[in-house]
């Protein structure tokens, strides 16, 4: 039809063109003149107009035609964008498989700013409505700041199941108001296992920039908003954060969602299956309840860490959603240090906890034998020194006290006598061997290395040299010499098993290897590289570190094994009260740490001074006597002496792993890496999901 | 000749195949009435599209479509003579009402450009001088010999200024510079001579560097600058041109379908229902739809130029001409404005952007085009 008029205009246009009417009515105009004027303007006017035509026709041409790819990407870039999705992540439970870790569905209150009429009357409205309080609404105007378009940005986290009928009830009048459902980390044991799981917290800034600085971390992150703090959350934050998913979404251009065109799902994080034992656990915080101190429980052959505790401690579900003020500020002003984790932060001297070493040290060079005995006054002087040097006992022990009766009564003479005899460098390069001083390696980033005292270090440290003297405190575990409850622990399992020493691991250290899933080998890839990148943070997971042979021959430990035995089963070793009615045999040594110094002459008078003035108490020891499988260290700040305070508490310990749990047999493995029956996928609650150990086996495979 | 304009017809349409008295009679163009029949409902199947298929708004602008091609065929029955000898009324009630609108104006958006008067719709005065200006131009000069003398030409100019200056401080830079294109293009067709057209170029150039420092405001030189470079502005200014260039482009050879277009779906494209509509049509129609919508236009203007061609009178060969080319403006405008060859100026695409006004006064000088035609032999 339009092709019709087109050539009917054309043929009629080109014709009246050319023979225009005469103009007639008004005869006294010059008509010829006043035609051929008019037709001339029409002319131009009608080639200026197909030239304006075919110009706007080219102007679209080039557009759609020559420019398309250019604007239809332009076009699709518009609508199309990607959502990152956040994984889920990965869940912490005990060695028996009882959930430490996990994450709840939590309901908060969320305001679309992009719906509400006024915000200032609704969040008046809202704060009466939920009690919410105006620091809340700071917090929320800040977010509101950071926030994309139509994002809900939440106002109030964790609502109760009243609150949510309580929004309910409203919602008609609530107009851009929603509860969001999200998941967020619960630690249901988390008083017991806040210093070993530590927690998570909102991503603050400087945390965020360091993300942002590392182009992989940065898109792995992109939905995610807590991170681990401390604690395994922190240094397995690469394994339990999992993948992040990604959607691509159409949205308008107001940032409007509306549907979704394609879907990555994100990888959940691998969960965790610590060597802790849950109830081991509660049980040790039962025993420290009301005290300062810390316990450590090891397997002496895997380094598993079997509990780790530090008294007092804090519940880690305050830290999750963000601590209030008031509360975190009680917990960092305590007197009490709630928040320190004395296990693997906290630095004291061993005191006579250290005395099998030395004399093991004695032994081991030759300067005495099982028969060589001292005559103990109550007192030793150095030679050419006034200065006395006073044992424990005013008394003395005797005047044919040997290294057994020395460990058994912790005769600080004796000790006196053989630590001046090794030196300060022996004994430094002796102990060493026992992992003092230096950092055991647990997977954790808290952890502080003591310190070994040694002629080279004070030069370094306080530009002196060292001084006899200074020998003999070390001798006994006391001056320069501190140590963690962890080391202690470590060292006594190397005493323990004659020399192997372990690397302690939360993990624990025989898991099965979780068959692969084969629709995420895409992903797994990713999670490698993840893992890779981190490599150095999980080297040490379930591994064992044999420690180099210190070639002590049996005979010694015999001996040494025999005195720390008697310390409890002795009719005077120093914790026989805790070696009555015992079904079984131990060894162990009790220690008592000065706190102050105390002037010469002076009288030590517990009762005297003040209760943070007393003495540390400290007790090592291990079980059972004659193949030794737990090492367990105790230290009770201020709880004036390792026999009476320390001691009960590790025989309670011992009597939990010995007697009350009938899985001993399975639960530690004595050598090898057999696997534990309980270990296995299908007998653990709550793991049916095989995907969720994809990443476990991955690291597994890494290494 | 109408008869062998007829006589070249295909004998495919029956309703078409009246006698070409009954047409005369009823003093309508059938080829112009066809073609803007066929624009209108192009343009109410893109509308619904770019509306986000709002059925309410549909329906608004076919009504308004009905009564303004009832004005149409009103207009029509008007003689030529009774429109001639009625212009300069027009006009001089338009200039009255033009004077009123900053005393009793209402303001919108900060212009006053309407009129709310007592008995009667609120109207805009400036859209009843897009006609009166150039009746009223015809008049004076068909009254004289062509071409005209200069001071035929000084009067002229004054016809065209006064309503064109009070358009301005509205302000309404865009509707001014309409109304005086539709004078302008009579004096040029009445054979303005050469060196004044000439003179007039000139004088636009020279004239360009003051205008921009002094008349122009803040937003209008901005849209200037904006379309040199729309990327400098991107969320600002040059948000409206990036988006229109890239639904138009995006559309392809043949579109992504009807309501399919995600840039003015999505509401990306601004304005989409109005000044912009024809970004939906090239999103969704794609270069075949935007050629064939040109194509149309192109027809409107050769049967208008053929109208005025063939008018008897001087008066009725300016007009027509006038009108039809004026006409031919608005499009070229719209569609340089919205590809990005034209600043963004407020003119809608005519028949096709959503709003009934300014369709009254385009669809009333297709009415006076009617009754020319119909008086010629």
């Amino acid at each position: 039809m339009a092709h019709t008029v087109l050539v009917t205009c054309c043929h009629d246009l080109c014709k009246s063109v050319g023979s225009c009417p005469v103009f007639e009515k008004n005869q006294l105009r010059d008509s010829a003149l006043e035609q051929r004027v008019f037709q001339q303007r029409m002319i131009a006017s009608l080639v200026l107009f197909f030239f304006l035509a075919a110009l706007l026709a080219w102007r679209y041409v080039n557009l759609q035609v020559f420019q398309y790819e250019k604007f239809a990407t332009a076009s699709d870039r518009n609508r199309i964008h990607t959502l990152p999705l956040e994984p889920r992540r990965g869940l912490i439970y005990d060695r028996k498989g009882v959930l430490l870790a996990e994450n709840q569905p939590s309901y908060s209150l969320a305001v679309t700013l992009e719906r509400v009429a006024n915000l200032d009357e609704l969040l008046i409205d809202l704060q009466q409505l939920f009690d919410i309080d105006t620091r809340s609404v700071e917090k929320f105007r800040q977010r509101l700041n950071r926030r994309t378009p139509y994002q809900a940005v939440p106002l109030k986290f964790r609502l109760n199941d009243d609150e949510i009928s309580r929004f309910a009830v409203n919602r008609y009048r609530l107009d851009g108001v929603e509860i969001k459902a999200q998941l967020v980390r619960h630690y249901p044991r988390g008083e017991d296992f806040s210093h070993v799981i530590g927690y998570v917290g909102r991503i603050n800034k400087s945390e965020q920039e360091k993300i942002f600085s590392d182009e992989q971390r940065r898109i792995n992150y992109a939905a995610t908003d807590h991170i681990g703090k401390i604690g395994l959350e922190n240094y397995y934050e690469e394994i339990l954060h999992g993948v992040v998913g990604s959607q691509y979404v159409e949205s308008n251009a107001h940032g409007r969602v509306l549907r979704v065109l394609q879907q990555v799902d994100p990888l959940p994080g691998g969960d965790l299956q610590l060597s802790v034992d849950a109830e081991l656990q509660q049980t040790v915080v039962g025993l420290l309840k009301g005290r300062r101190g810390s316990v450590v429980v090891l397997d002496v052959h895997t380094g598993d860490v079997l509990a780790m505790v530090s008294a007092p401690s804090f519940d880690s579900n305050l830290f999750v959603n963000g601590i209030s003020n008031e509360s975190y500020g009680k917990l960092r002003d305590s007197i009490d240090l709630p928040l320190f984790n004395r296990s693997l932060q906290g630095q004291y001297p061993p005191g006579s906890t250290i005395k099998p070493i030395i004399g093991l040290a004695a032994l081991y060079h030759g300067l005495i034998t099982s028969s060589s005995t001292i005559n103990d006054p109550g007192w030793y002087q150095l030679p050419n020194d006034e200065r006395y040097h006073r044992d424990w006992k005013r008394e003395g022990h005797g005047d044919k006290v040997d290294l057994f009766q020395a460990i058994e009564q912790s005769c600080d003479t004796f000790f006196y006598d053989i630590s001046y005899r090794l030196g300060i460098d022996r004994i430094h390069a002796f102990t060493k061997q026992f992992g003092l001083g230096e950092k055991t390696g647990i997977d954790s980033f808290n952890e502080r290395s003591g310190l070994l005292p040694s002629r080279a270090w004070k030069r370094a440290s306080r530009n002196k040299p060292w001084f006899p003297g200074e020998t003999l405190n070390i001798g006994i575990g006391q001056g320069y010499m501190l140590v963690t409850p962890l080391q202690l622990a470590v060292s006594t399992a190397a005493l323990a098993t004659r020399g192997e020493r372990i690397e302690p691991s939360f993990i624990l250290s025989d898991k099965t290897p979780p068959k692969s899933n084969k629709e995420e080998v895409g992903q797994k890839e990713n999670i490698n590289a993840l893992i890779n990148a981190s490599e150095n943070n999980v080297s040490s997971y379930g591994s064992e570190n044999q420690l180099d042979d210190i070639g002590v021959s049996d005979y010694f430990w015999d001996e040494i094994h025999d005195a720390m035995k008697s310390v409890v089963h002795g009719r005077k070793g120093t914790a026989q009260a805790i070696g009555r009615n015992i079904k079984y045999k131990m060894a162990g040594k009790t220690g008592t740490a000065q706190v102050i110094g105390i002037a010469q002459g002076e009288e030590y008078d517990a009762d005297a001074i003040a209760e943070r003035q007393r003495d540390h108490a400290l007790f090592v020891g291990f079980a059972p006597f004659e193949r030794p499988k737990f090492a367990v260290a105790v230290i009770i700040e201020n709880g004036g002496s390792g026999s009476a305070t320390a001691a009960p508490i590790a025989r309670k310990v011992f009597d939990w792993l010995m007697l009350n749990d009938t899985s001993n047999d399975n639960k530690v493995k004595p050598a090898g890496r057999e696997l534990p029956v309980y270990a296995s996928n299908s007998q653990l609650p709550g793991l049916g999901d095989v995907s969720m150990n994809d990443s476990v086996e991955w690291v597994n495979n890494a290494f | 000749m109408p008869s062998e304009f007829f006589r070249s017809l295909p004998g495919g349409s029956g309703a078409l195949r009246m006698r070409p008295n009954t047409w005369k009679k009823f003093r309508i163009d059938w080829p112009l009435l066809l073609l803007l029949i066929m624009i209108s409902s192009y343009g109410l199947v893109v509308l619904y599209s770019a509306s986000g298929q709002d059925a309410d708004r549909l329906g608004r602008q076919f009504m308004a479509l009905l009564v303004a091609f009832a004005c149409m065929l009103i207009a029509a029955q008007f003689r030529v003579k009774t429109i001639k000898a009625l212009a300069p009324l027009a006009y001089l009630v338009g200039v009255l009402l033009l004077a009123a609108v900053p005393l009793w104006g209402v303001d919108i958006n900060g212009a006053t450009r309407w009129l709310d008067l007592p008995g009667l719709p609120r109207f805009q005065p400036s859209e009843l001088m897009k006609l009166a200006v150039p009746l009223t131009v015809a008049a004076y000069l068909s009254g004289t010999l062509l071409p005209p003398k200069f001071n035929y030409l000084l009067a002229s100019f004054t016809i065209i200024l006064l309503p064109c200056g009070l358009i301005v401080i509205q302000p309404d830079l865009g509707t001014s510079l309409l109304v005086a294109t539709s004078g302008l293009l009579v004096i040029w067709l009445a054979g303005l001579q050469w060196r004044y057209v000439f003179g007039a170029v000139l004088g636009v150039v020279a004239s360009a560097w003051p205008l921009w420092h002094f008349a122009l405001q803040g937003y209008q030189r901005q849209r200037i600058l904006t379309l040199f470079n729309p990327e400098s502005d991107r969320l600002g200014a040059g948000w409206n041109i990036i988006q229109s260039k890239t639904a138009i482009g995006s559309g392809g050879w043949a579109g992504k379908g009807w309501l399919n277009g995600t840039q003015s779906q999505l509401e990306f494209l601004p304005e989409s229902h109005t000044d912009f509509i024809i970004a939906v049509l090239a999103e969704e129609f794609g270069l075949l739809g935007v050629l064939t919508l040109l194509m149309l236009y192109i027809l409107v203007v050769m049967r208008g130029a053929y109208i005025s061609i063939s008018a008897k009178e001087v008066f009725g060969k300016l007009v027509a001409g006038s009108i039809t080319f004026t006409f031919f403006v608005y499009v070229m405008v719209n569609l340089a404005m919205v590809s990005g060859m034209l600043p963004v100026v407020g003119v809608p695409l005519p028949l096709v952007s959503y709003g009934g006004t300014a369709m009254v006064t385009l669809l009333a000088g297709f009415g006076i085009l009617m009754s020319i035609q119909s008086e010629t032999d």
